[in-house]
């Protein structure tokens, strides 16, 4: 019997091997004469192993691209790096600030997360997006409230509901012509959608919210909703959101020029 | 800091984060902000030193961040990896992990971190201390807590035969 009460750190310093040899020997006498404390010592190297059982799985994991493309020095803003999913990692990966499409209103005021920075990613920015791809992109006869040939008239109306200039951008040159657009009910206020549609009648959406409450800008994220794949990004109190049903790599592409033009506004 | 460095820390840095979180998505976020913010502080870097303890604290403040700000423990959808759970052996098996999982919820964040920091990274109270910017005594006593919490909680439901000593 020892003469004394082994203390809680006593046990779990010894527990983790952080005992001088002295100590460690006391506490190794005392545990023999001390069930209590032994059944204590073993439960808690129990949970040790139990915990690294659980959580060595992610180890393995093959590493996110969003995580592996940060391995490198994301280019600093305002660089106006050329194209590449590279480059497009990069510079959205470090939260570039991206002009301004602006105004009131948006989904993303969403109440209870207000206070979250996180918010565009843990509120699914992708998901309004997605949700109205999928209800619009469909539709043969109405895709769009004012269609292209009235692009004037489109943006003349947008910016006005959305207290702040929005255009589409011009994504001609990667075979993808401006249907149209359209005011959506966002959370809180209206957002604006622009459609896009391709030779084949393959249909891309830009969604474009404002109101974020995110108190910086986000890196780049992309989100698979279903069928339909997402790039999406905040800045500053603009969301703006990319989805088709098209590839990644492919859907990666426009937006990079998607990127661009807004870069350059 | 090269990249061959941030690639080897990257899977510890993500399964810190996923047994705090619980959430992969959200661990994964809080994992590449941390990355963004050691680039945009690259300048504070000073070669030779311990980088995980770098990045590790990093990822703590913004931790630290987000907790002040009340940011919500949330589950998003996120990634094309979105329901890719590890696979365990058998279905008994699952159900004991899960309740490893839930019983580590129901820790304080504060002690949470500072058993996993032991447990997963095997950091020394020293270093643990110096990451978290808190006093050794403090970080012992937080984990001794939390390993008693661990064990009463994971006690209290697994019913099972384990003799329970009464002081």
């Amino acid at each position: 019997m020892t003469s004394h009460p082994m203390s809680d750190e006593e046990l779990n310093a010894y527990v983790d091997d952080a005992l001088t040899p002295e100590r460690r020997a006391a506490v190794d006498d005392h545990l023999a004469s001390h069930p209590a404390d032994a059944e204590r010592v073993a439960a808690y190297r129990a949970q040790t192993q139990a915990l690294k059982a659980l959580f060595q799985p992610v180890l393995d994991e093959a590493l996110p691209d969003r995580l592996q493309a940060l391995s490198v020095q994301p280019i600093k803003p305002p660089s106006g790096r050329g194209g590449g999913l590279g480059g497009l990692w990069q510079r959205l990966a470090a939260g570039v600030m991206i002009a301004a499409l602006g105004g009131a209103g948006g989904w993303l005021a969403h109440g209870q997360y207000l206070q979250g920075e996180r918010m565009a990613r843990a509120v699914p920015l992708s998901h309004q997006a997605a949700v109205a791809h999928v209800v619009y992109s469909p539709d043969v006869r109405r895709p769009v409230e004012i269609a292209a040939d009235q692009e004037e008239a489109l943006v003349k109306w947008l910016t006005k509901r959305l207290g702040a200039p929005v255009s589409p951008p011009k994504l001609g040159a990667l075979g993808y012509e401006l249907v149209g657009g359209r005011l959506l009910p966002g959370n809180s206020g209206p957002v604006a959608q622009f459609m896009y549609q391709d030779a084949s009648g393959q249909r891309m959406t830009l969604y474009v919210t404002t109101e974020s409450t995110e108190k910086r800008d986000t890196g780049f994220r992309f989100a698979r909703e279903g069928l339909v794949n997402v790039f999406y990004w905040v800045d500053g109190k603009f969301g703006y959101a990319l989805s088709a049903g098209i590839d990644k790599g492919e859907l990666a592409k426009v937006a990079t020029a998607v990127y661009d033009q807004l870069d350059q506004k | 800091m090269d990249s061959r460095a941030i690639l080897a820390e990257l899977p510890r840095l993500r399964r810190y984060a996923r047994a705090m979180l619980g959430d992969r998505a959200a661990a994964d976020d809080l994992v590449q902000d941390t990355l963004e913010r050691a680039w945009s502080r690259i300048s504070q870097w000073r070669a030779g030193s311990d980088l995980r303890a770098w990045l590790f604290g990093i990822m703590h403040n913004l931790r630290v961040d987000q907790l002040r700000r009340g940011a919500l423990a949330t589950s998003s959808l996120d990634e094309d990896e979105a329901g890719n759970v590890p696979v365990r052996a058998t279905q008994s098996d699952l159900l004991e992990v899960m309740d490893l999982e839930s019983a580590l919820r129901q820790l304080p964040e504060e002690q949470r971190q500072i058993l996993l920091l032991v447990a997963l990274e095997e950091m020394s109270y020293a270093d643990i201390a110096a990451l978290l910017d808190i006093p050794v005594g403090t970080v012992m006593s937080r984990l001794s807590r939390g390993r008693e919490r661990l064990r009463a909680v994971m006690d209290g439901r697994q019913q099972t035969a384990n003799l329970r000593v009464v002081r």
